[in-house]
């Protein structure tokens, strides 16, 4: 079945071919560009193209591919680079040099890679959709092969497996193979969704002690720019204890891609040892690459983190940024003229983005295993102005919000979280889970959270009649608020600093707040701030 | 590819820059097409829109003198390309490529397409290599690398057209490899553009220049920048050239952009500007980089004056968050009398950390650089004490921060019209942390 091109505005092309379905994938013009439709209108049907396609000329053929935009999943995605359309970056390279050039569509799977593959099942056995049929060693992670379809197992292949070969075949003749494809905007089904219990621990002190985030939870990091989303993003990839993270460079810049593709590839995984490319997929549709691919790329990189997620394993998913993503959507809707609502983006940006966040959570997989996807979103509002749509619409389902402050930014105060407007909701239960390793958690948080609060009201007092004019035991809690905000909130990500274990982290604080409460009740014996200070600064370490 | 040239004399609207075109047979988005008008001028348009048999065009130059009865528009069955060669190093064009220095046009030696394909993120190399702008403010405290785009947002009022200058013929590499510089003007009055004229007939190194005046046509606008980073891609990979590409003033660029979309009829976003000019810009910004196995690199550094001194306004807005950082002018240093007015605190280079120190430019450059801004940082905060309980209420230690944010704006930010290398920018920083030793740990 072929059609042609009608008419082209921009990444939008009109095309005139029978029996579409909307989410069909077609293929456009002599150069085979990939397009989606998006509406349906008599014969005709709106595409939004993924590619550039200057240079489509009215007339050209169209053809349909049978089918929704898909990802295809197997053993080989980790370690992979992507873009928003799942191809293998390294092979576009190998196709078109340098410089990415419309129209190259490779299998993202390496066919001929073989895996070593077993199977506890026997021929004979029943098999459910979704259910384990074999598995393979992928890096340090067991591979679990899911059958896409129901039957009795016929042949079970045994030894090395190679993708271009079946796995197993069913009774009727239906082979199984190690790999199959799943539509990016369908969320990959699971038995029944669980409540979060388990915290998630990123080695950031600020987000694990007072703001901590559960497995299966989603938090949204909005912030200016300069305010560090991109550095805490990547931060968190390297050293979150997960099994699997995901990440999407959603129209950023090209340069720190490749700065996280290079370190990525140097550094090593805390927990395995081995490289942290190994347990890293990165989608990467940089800003100057077409932008319906940027709003798909969410989707091929959140699909992808199900999968592994129906493996059992903790996936984390990490995007920056959503706003890029909102934008795409915002000019694909104001290309096919709907109707727009504030600040010009389409109405159902609220919709569309809850039943992508959604996408998240701790659920009991269809073979009976329990595997857990969060989500970290970083979020960049225009003007550094928090009431504008996505922010907005972000935090109606996010769990925890990781707010990043433009005035700590300034002042080189990374991460820059903002201490008294950020929060989370699994606060409470993570603190349970805490508290079993560390009883004194919950109350130290509090008396965290007390003494940045009370510095800031001292600091107005201060402004006013200065730091002599202030009482000794103010100005204690001042200098001790002053170095929890320097020595602990402050996390260097670029030196060792960068990851503190939940146990450095409870020791750290307690010690500061035991020093200030040791030098409180001197002041209350009588004696002097300065003289304490400076006996404290003469003592042997 | 079409085997005969069609052309076409029904045009049925001309609305600004933009011509519409019936029952046409055959077009392609973004296909370059030649229109003559009545009184024999010839012009350069682009496709920008197609639809059953309609073709809209955006014309490059101005419409003045077309009709729609005499108007013929031919196809040429190809998309915008930019002449390339040897032969353009050391000339000035204007926004649509001629030539504006009384020379013949050279011969070109192929030509690509100005809206250049992007770069696999996977063939990218992350930015490390030391630039030196001869700036204290940038070299040591900013530090521009090779393949960055770091753009400097000013105010109106404030002297970027000296920075610019000066950047013009300070840059250097610190090893002396092959250079060049493309200078792009958009929307330069001819007061301005007397300025920089002297300057680029006394440039030592290679250069290409676009001059798009205020009173050249719009649409030009947005070619010119595109024409000049198409050049500059081939300096910088073909000819393997590191190349600094200084693109000044975005902020005509984008009202451009917004004068063109308004003429399209498409939904306004923030302020009038279209809500694809994230993209838009990226499209431009995002050609900065460099490619492994590649010796050259293109750097972008774009001057984008703020609106009303507002760094929230879309377009600085827009442009922080696709450029690696920001070199930020500050009217209150320029009414001190200080030159170049940068104000380091909301400046920031994001690419610095791999830029400097040992091998790059000198081991002790990241603490020195850390220490100031530590100092000044602390410095500036306690202004606003001082203006309430005056000096004399103040501990010893802050009347020092003082003093010191006080030199360090006189000895390290102002520095004239001298150029500094960067040995000389870390020598004073070193001497000036030597003075406050107390303070500026």
């Amino acid at each position: 079945m072929s059609g042609q091109v009608t008419s082209i505005s921009g990444a939008t092309v009109c095309v005139d071919l029978a029996d579409l379905k909307i989410g069909d994938r077609v293929l456009v013009g002599s150069s085979r560009l990939t397009g989606e439709v998006v509406r349906l209108d008599g014969r005709i049907a709106t595409v939004q193209v993924f590619e550039e396609n200057r240079g489509l000329g009215i007339g050209e053929t169209v053809t349909s591919a049978k089918g929704p935009l898909t990802v295809h999943l197997g053993p080989g995605l980790l370690g992979g680079i992507f873009d928003g359309l799942q191809r293998p970056l390294s092979l576009l390279q190998q196709g078109s040099g340098d410089f990415i050039a419309s129209g190259q569509n490779p299998f993202p799977l390496d066919c001929t890679r073989s895996w070593a593959f077993s199977s506890e099942r026997q021929s004979g056995d029943q098999v459910r959709v979704g259910e384990t049929f074999g598995k393979v060693k992928e890096g340090h992670i067991d591979h679990l092969l899911m059958s896409p379809h129901a039957g009795v197992l016929e042949q079970l292949h045994t030894g090395k497996l190679q993708l271009e070969h079946p796995a197993a075949v069913l009774a009727g003749g239906q082979p199984l193979h190690g790999w199959h494809s799943w539509p990016v905007r369908k969320a990959r089904p699971y038995r029944q969704k669980l409540q979060p219990t388990a915290p998630l621990i990123t080695g950031q002190r600020c987000l694990d002690f007072l703001f901590p985030l559960l497995k299966g939870g989603v938090a949204i990091v909005p912030g200016g720019f300069g305010t560090g989303k991109t550095v805490l993003e990547q931060t968190i990839a390297k050293f979150a204890d997960v099994d699997v993270v995901v990440y999407v460079g959603c129209g950023e810049r090209g340069n720190e891609m490749a700065g996280l593709l290079d370190e990525f590839g140097e550094l090593e995984d805390p927990r395995s040892k081995r490289p942290l490319m190994e347990r890293t997929i990165v989608v990467a549709n940089t800003s100057n690459m077409p932008v319906a691919a940027r709003e798909s790329s969410i989707f091929t990189a959140v699909t992808m983190a199900e999968y592994y997620r129906d493996m059992g394993l903790d996936v984390l998913f990490l995007a920056d940024s959503l706003s890029r993503w909102a934008e795409a959507l915002r000019e694909i809707s104001a290309a096919l003229e709907e109707m727009p609502g504030e600040d010009g983006y389409p109405t159902y940006l609220g919709s569309r983005l809850s039943g992508f966040i959604e996408r998240a959570g701790v659920v009991e997989t269809l073979s009976a295993g329990q595997g857990s996807l969060s989500m970290i979103l970083a979020v960049s509002p225009p003007g550094a102005d928090f009431a504008e749509p996505v922010t907005q619409a972000c935090l109606r389902v996010a769990g925890a919000l990781y707010m990043l402050d433009t005035q700590l930014a300034h002042r080189r105060h990374f991460p820059a979280i903002n201490w008294t407007q950020s929060f989370s909701l699994y606060s409470d239960t993570a603190l349970a889970h805490f508290s079993e390793q560390h009883g004194e958690w919950a109350k130290l948080q509090a008396r965290c959270r007390d003494l940045l609060q009370r510095e800031d009201a001292l600091r107005e007092v201060a402004e006013v009649v200065g730091m002599e004019g202030l009482q000794d035991g103010d100005r204690l809690l001042m200098r001790t608020a002053e170095k929890i905000r320097l020595d602990f909130l402050c996390q260097n990500s670029f030196t060792e600093d960068a990851y503190t274990s939940p146990e450095s982290t409870i020791e750290h604080i307690a010690a500061l707040i035991e020093e200030h409460d040791r030098l409180a009740a001197a002041l209350d014996g009588g004696a002097l701030l300065d003289d304490l200070l400076k006996e404290a600064a003469d003592a042997p370490r | 590819m079409r085997l005969a040239e069609h052309q076409y004399r029904s045009v049925s609207a001309i609305r600004g820059p933009l011509l519409f075109l019936e029952r046409v047979f055959a077009a392609r988005l973004g296909e370059l097409v030649r229109i003559e008008t009545p009184d024999g001028r010839s012009l350069t348009g682009e496709v920008l829109k197609i639809s059953a048999g309609q073709v809209l065009i955006q014309v490059f130059g101005g419409t003045q003198g077309l009709d729609t009865r005499h108007t013929t528009v031919s196809f040429s069955d190809t998309v915008m390309q930019a002449p390339l060669g040897d032969g353009v190093l050391g000339r000035v064009f204007d926004g649509s490529f001629r030539p504006l220095d009384d020379l013949p046009m050279f011969i070109p030696e192929f030509r690509m397409p100005v809206i250049g394909a992007p770069i696999n993120p996977v063939a990218r190399t992350h930015p490390v290599e030391f630039i030196e702008t001869g700036f204290s403010t940038i070299d040591g405290l900013n530090t521009l690398v090779k393949g960055q785009k770091l753009p400097i947002f000013t105010c109106a009022g404030l002297p970027a057209r000296e920075i610019t200058d000066q950047l013009l013929r300070q840059a250097r590499l610190p090893d002396g490899g092959p250079f060049a510089l493309v200078f792009v003007a958009l929307g330069l009055t001819h007061f301005e553009y007397q300025f920089y004229r002297q300057t680029l007939e006394h440039m030592q190194s290679r250069f290409v220049a676009f001059i798009n005046l205020a009173d050249d046509p719009v649409v030009e606008r947005l070619l010119a920048p595109r024409l000049a980073l198409t050049v500059a891609e081939d300096l910088a990979f073909r000819q393997e050239m590191d190349v600094l590409v200084i693109i000044t003033d975005m902020t005509n660029y984008c009202d451009a952009l917004r004068e063109i979309s308004t003429a399209r009829e498409e939904l306004p976003g923030r302020r009038g500007y279209p809500g694809h000019m994230y993209s838009d810009l990226a499209s431009l910004y995002e050609r900065a980089g460099r490619i492994h196995g590649r010796k050259g690199s293109v750097t972008l550094l774009p001057t984008v004056t703020m609106p009303e001194d507002d760094i929230t306004h879309p377009i600085p807005d827009l442009t922080g968050y696709i450029t690696e950082g920001q070199i930020v002018l500050s009217r209150e240093l320029q009414q001190k009398g200080i030159y170049p007015p940068v104000d380091v605190l909301p400046s920031l280079s994001r690419l610095m950390q791999h830029g400097i120190g040992k091998g790059q430019t000198r081991k002790d450059h990241r603490d020195l650089a850390n220490r100031l801004y530590r100092a000044y940082a602390k410095g500036c905060d306690l202004r606003r004490l001082e203006a309430v309980v005056g000096r004399d209420g103040m501990l010893a230690e802050d009347r020092q921060l003082l003093d010191f944010s006080t030199r360090f704006e006189a000895d390290f930010v102002h520095q004239g019209k001298q150029r500094r290398s960067i040995d000389e920018t870390l020598d004073i920083a070193q001497a000036l942390l030597d003075k406050f030793r107390e303070v500026a740990r």
